[in-house]
């Protein structure tokens, strides 16, 4: 036996978020690249399915505690759950051991979970270290700074810092780049002029900055925005920050026409 | 006030069409949130503010019944009055009786939210007295027939063009349009009003339990004019709004005006204790506090007691990005933007209000920047974990849920559906990347697209390339 | 049952317990007679008059310094001239008998509606904030601090302390409780409310003057 102790490679569960795992598969290649680059063991369990968001926020509260419970089970063996999303990261990480506020058992499994789940691109550098990434993305970007990700989980200067690491890629920020973009999950669709008005002062706050791609860290923010954009024909292309960090970004970006 | 909250979809939608609203709420920004930002950033101790004026409020609302004793003494020891109303029925009764016995006629009024909970104006013009509202933005919603939209600038929906419309139609004076003059000429025209009011009625941000003073907050001065001239000051206030001591009102003062309005300090602070005094040539010579319950004592000990440390300073309508684009109006009551969601679903009741904790995005802006902290967002979220637990949840929603969860507690068959139903719409959109319209559509493709998926589920591609379990 | 009762019972209710008991009540009671020392906002600067007429000017206040008492009123005459004002005041007579240029028209009672000027005695003014605090009685008469068009306000240099808090000390020593009003004034009225934009003089003061004084 060595006396030099050996840091393992952490053992990350990842999670695919449920919009991810449907509308966005390279998103979640991105993140297995850039977790094994930064020298993880990346698994992705096929046990899982969502986080239990959408119960939690419509007053289900049952329904998120199911899903919660089997998110716990599926995940609880790893070092690390990383998922690329602030939004059901922040779900796992601050609202899971609130939902077993009255079952200890679970409680203290929600908790430790919580404890070790992160968002993507926070995790690649508050625990891992990675302040550069090798790729190349030619054109000028702006980031939304989606609201989960911001104000639960912390997520700011991070991707930022990551993506002035990108060859070719500009960064130009955005007015009121922390204003909600209008999704807000069910949101979206239960109060859609309200939430197409938000999504347009977004954008117009993006299309000011002349840039040529938007970036986001949560999909259903992007799916949100891109669909506004393409129903307005703009040009303007928009892909998942982990995409563009793991040199990912040379497909269609969300909305776009197969070329 | 009328209740129109149930209206709360098709105002909205009004709203978002309202041309001069909408120019009125870009004003917002500039106005309110760059200034709050910058006088936070200027103050250093700002954040442990925040905390030390939650912990006061907290340790309040634990001893409310104290508090509200020890005030009352200091109050009654001065020489003035104490009435505790119920709801805003007992409130009305209480304030006409006083009006009643001053043989009043004109009564002036400084902006106060809780007398608009009280229906106050309605109830006054009703038994006919003239019902003046002093500070600026209520004079000129007053002059529209028009509820307050917004709960420090209650007319901030209106354009200048609209206020010198308003002014010209009611002071029979050639139409102003320059901004000083509007100004101007509404002091002239309220002045009159100040020096022949028998009755004037404020409101009171706090209420300090060691002198049995109420403290306003103001900008114009509208508030001191009404109460000193008047024969009779009646304070309209919430029973929450107690602090123990000067020393703890500090706290707030230091918050409240840069969390409003981004001052440092407003104008005026100014502390009422009693009524005139022996040998004082003026202020007014009763006094009257009345302390309206409305569904607070019910919130003490509930989820929702955090709600009750609200000091009524507007940052997170000011900072909701909803509240931005369809103004207070749509809310339908007293309280607009996220405080309002919470609070109007509480006073008002369950029924008629559903929309208001649900048209939030929970993007939490707004609890980054309330000054007492109230976890706004998972207020909003309880509520609506209290309408699903009261079946209130619409149908389809809820059968949707039911199904969501049914196919997401089973792994497999979860990810079966979401293997056919990518290949679904991936071949609808053919090659286009996107889909214009959807079979039942939610909701979504009214304004926008929908991003088409590749045809392949992350998990399937992954299990092919890694055979990961 | 009154609605007192009905309220106070559902306080009691609603934070499951009955009412405090004595010892309780008094150690609260102890908290107001000691109140707490929270944290304040930090004003280091060791000339606390210079920051006073810097906060105080930041909000479109005027300040100017006088000698002493016997200069307010030229300092007023010349501040009337300015701006045009009639040589005639509200003057609360905590001031003292003050000699006024020949042709002013001193008045010591309560304001009335066409009054334009008034001369007021700050109690206290706070250096963190730039405000002055008025205290009302029968020798400051309240109505001389929001009537008027343009308010005039001595400041003794020795009474400009440094936070709000240094305002409750001075108020607990001098006894009798709180004054039936005080006002932390802090600038001209001015009001937002036409399309968010700063206007002066909505319903108080226009102008606002400080002698600071020594």
């Amino acid at each position: 036996m060595s006396d030099t102790p050996i840091k393992p490679r952490p053992r990350v569960g990842l999670f695919a978020t449920c919009v991810m795992n449907a509308f966005r598969p390279s998103i979640g290649f991105a993140s297995a690249k850039l977790l094994e680059d930064a020298g993880c063991h990346v698994s992705v369990p096929a046990a899982q399915t969502c986080c239990g968001q959408p119960g939690l926020n419509s007053g289900d509260e049952d329904s998120a505690r199911a899903l919660a419970k089997q998110v716990i089970e599926a995940f609880e063996e790893f070092d690390y759950v990383v998922g690329p999303s602030g939004s059901c990261m922040a779900t796992i990480r601050h609202d899971y051991p609130n939902l077993f506020a009255d079952m200890a058992d679970w409680r203290k499994r929600a908790e430790a979970l919580a404890a070790k789940s992160y968002e993507l691109l926070s995790f690649l550098t508050d625990v891992m270290g990675v302040t550069e990434v090798d790729a190349e993305y030619k054109g000028t970007i702006t980031y939304h700074d989606s609201c989960s990700g911001l104000r639960s989980m912390g997520v700011k200067g991070q991707p930022r810092q990551l993506l002035g690491s990108v060859k070719g890629l500009t960064i130009k920020e955005m007015e009121d780049t922390d204003v909600c973009c209008g999704f807000g999950g069910t949101f979206c669709v239960k109060y859609p002029e309200i939430s197409e008005k938000m999504a347009d002062d977004k954008l117009a706050n993006a299309a000011a900055t002349g840039a040529d791609t938007l970036l986001g860290g949560d999909l259903g923010c992007l799916l949100h925005l891109a669909g506004r954009l393409r129903r307005k024909g703009s040009p303007v292309k928009v892909y998942h920050t982990a995409e563009v960090l793991a040199g990912l970004a040379d497909g269609p970006s969300l909305g776009e026409e197969n070329r | 006030m009328e209740f129109r909250s149930p209206e709360f979809k098709t105002r909205a939608v009004h709203a978002l069409h309202d041309a001069n609203l909408q120019k009125a709420l870009s004003n917002t920004k500039a106005g309110f949130v760059v200034k709050r930002a910058k006088a936070a950033e200027e103050m250093p101790e700002f954040e442990a503010l925040r905390d030390t004026a939650a912990e006061i409020k907290n340790h309040v609302l634990a001893n409310l019944d104290h508090y509200l004793e020890k005030y009352e003494a200091a109050v009654t020891a001065a020489g003035g009055h104490v009435h505790y109303a119920t709801d805003a029925e007992d409130a009305r009764r209480i304030i006409l009786g006083i009006c009643k016995k001053a043989n009043a006629k004109r009564i002036t009024k400084g902006k106060s939210m809780v007398s608009e909970e009280m229906s106050l104006n309605e109830a006054l013009i009703g038994e006919g007295y003239e019902v003046v509202e002093t500070d600026l933005g209520e004079y000129i919603i007053q002059l529209a027939d028009e509820p307050p939209s917004h709960i420090i600038a209650p007319a901030i929906h209106k354009t200048k063009d609209q206020v010198a419309d308003l002014f010209a139609a009611a002071h029979n004076k050639p139409r102003k349009t320059d901004r000083a003059e509007l100004v101007a000429e509404a002091r002239e025209v309220l002045r009159e009003k100040y020096f022949t009011a028998e009755v004037g009625i404020t409101g009171g941000n706090f209420l300090v339990a060691e002198t049995g003073s109420s403290v306003i907050v103001t900008n114009e001065g509208n508030g001191d004019l009404t109460q000193t001239l008047a024969k009779v000051h009646i304070v309209t206030s919430g029973i929450e709004r107690v602090i123990p001591s000067l020393d703890d009102l500090s706290v707030f003062l230091r918050i409240l005006a840069r969390s409003a309005t981004g001052q440092e300090t407003e104008s005026y602070t100014t502390f009422s204790t009693g009524p005139r005094r022996e040998g004082d040539i003026d202020g007014p010579e009763e006094y009257h506090v009345v302390l309206l319950d409305n569904g607070r004592s019910k919130m003490l000990g509930s989820r929702f007691q955090d709600m009750l440390r609200c000091i009524r300073c507007g940052a997170c309508m000011n900072h909701c990005p909803v509240y931005g684009s369809i103004g207070g109006h749509a809310y339908g009551w007293v309280y607009p933007g996220p405080m309002g969601s919470v609070l109007t679903p509480l006073i008002k009741g369950m029924d008629g209000t559903y929309d208001l904790p649900n048209a939030c995005t929970l993007n939490g802006r707004c609890k980054s920047v309330c000054p007492v902290r109230i976890p706004l967002p998972d207020l909003l979220r309880e509520i609506r974990h209290n309408q699903f637990r009261q079946d209130m949840t619409p149908k389809r929603q809820k059968q949707a849920l039911k199904l969501w969860r049914y196919v997401a507690e089973r792994p497999k068959l979860y990810h079966f559906a979401e293997r056919i139903g990518v290949r679904i719409l991936a071949s609808m959109a053919n090659g286009k990347g996107k889909l214009r319209s959807l079979p039942f559509d939610p909701g979504w493709t009214g304004a926008r697209d929908l991003p088409a998926p590749t045809g392949r589920t992350f998990l399937e591609l992954w299990q092919a390339k890694r055979g990961d379990k | 049952m009154s609605s007192r009762d009905t309220i106070f019972k559902a306080i009691r209710q609603g934070l499951g317990r009955g009412p405090l008991d004595d010892a309780a009540r008094k150690q609260l009671d102890a908290r107001i007679a000691n109140p707490p020392q929270h944290i304040r906002a930090t004003v280091d600067d060791a000339d606390l008059v210079a920051r006073f007429a810097q906060r105080f000017e930041s909000r479109s206040g005027t300040t100017e310094r006088i000698a002493s008492l016997a200069d307010v009123p030229a300092a007023v005459a010349a501040l009337a001239e300015s701006y045009a004002i009639a040589p005639s005041a509200v003057v609360g007579t905590a001031l003292g008998e003050l000699a006024w240029p020949e042709g002013w028209q001193i008045d010591h009672g309560a304001a009335t509606i066409d009054v334009m000027l008034g001369v007021s005695l700050a109690w206290r003014g706070i250096a963190e904030t730039g405000s002055i605090l008025m205290l009302s009685g029968p020798d400051r008469p309240i109505t001389h601090n929001f009537v008027p068009e343009t308010h005039v306000v001595v400041l003794p240099v020795e009474h400009i302390v440094r936070h709000y808090e240094d305002c409750w000390v001075a108020l607990r020593e001098r006894g009798q409780g709180a004054p039936r009003a005080m006002n932390f004034i802090s600038g001209p009225s001015r009001t937002g409310d036409v399309e968010q934009t700063i206007e002066l003089g909505a319903h108080g003061p226009r102008r606002m003057h400080v002698l600071i004084l020594g």
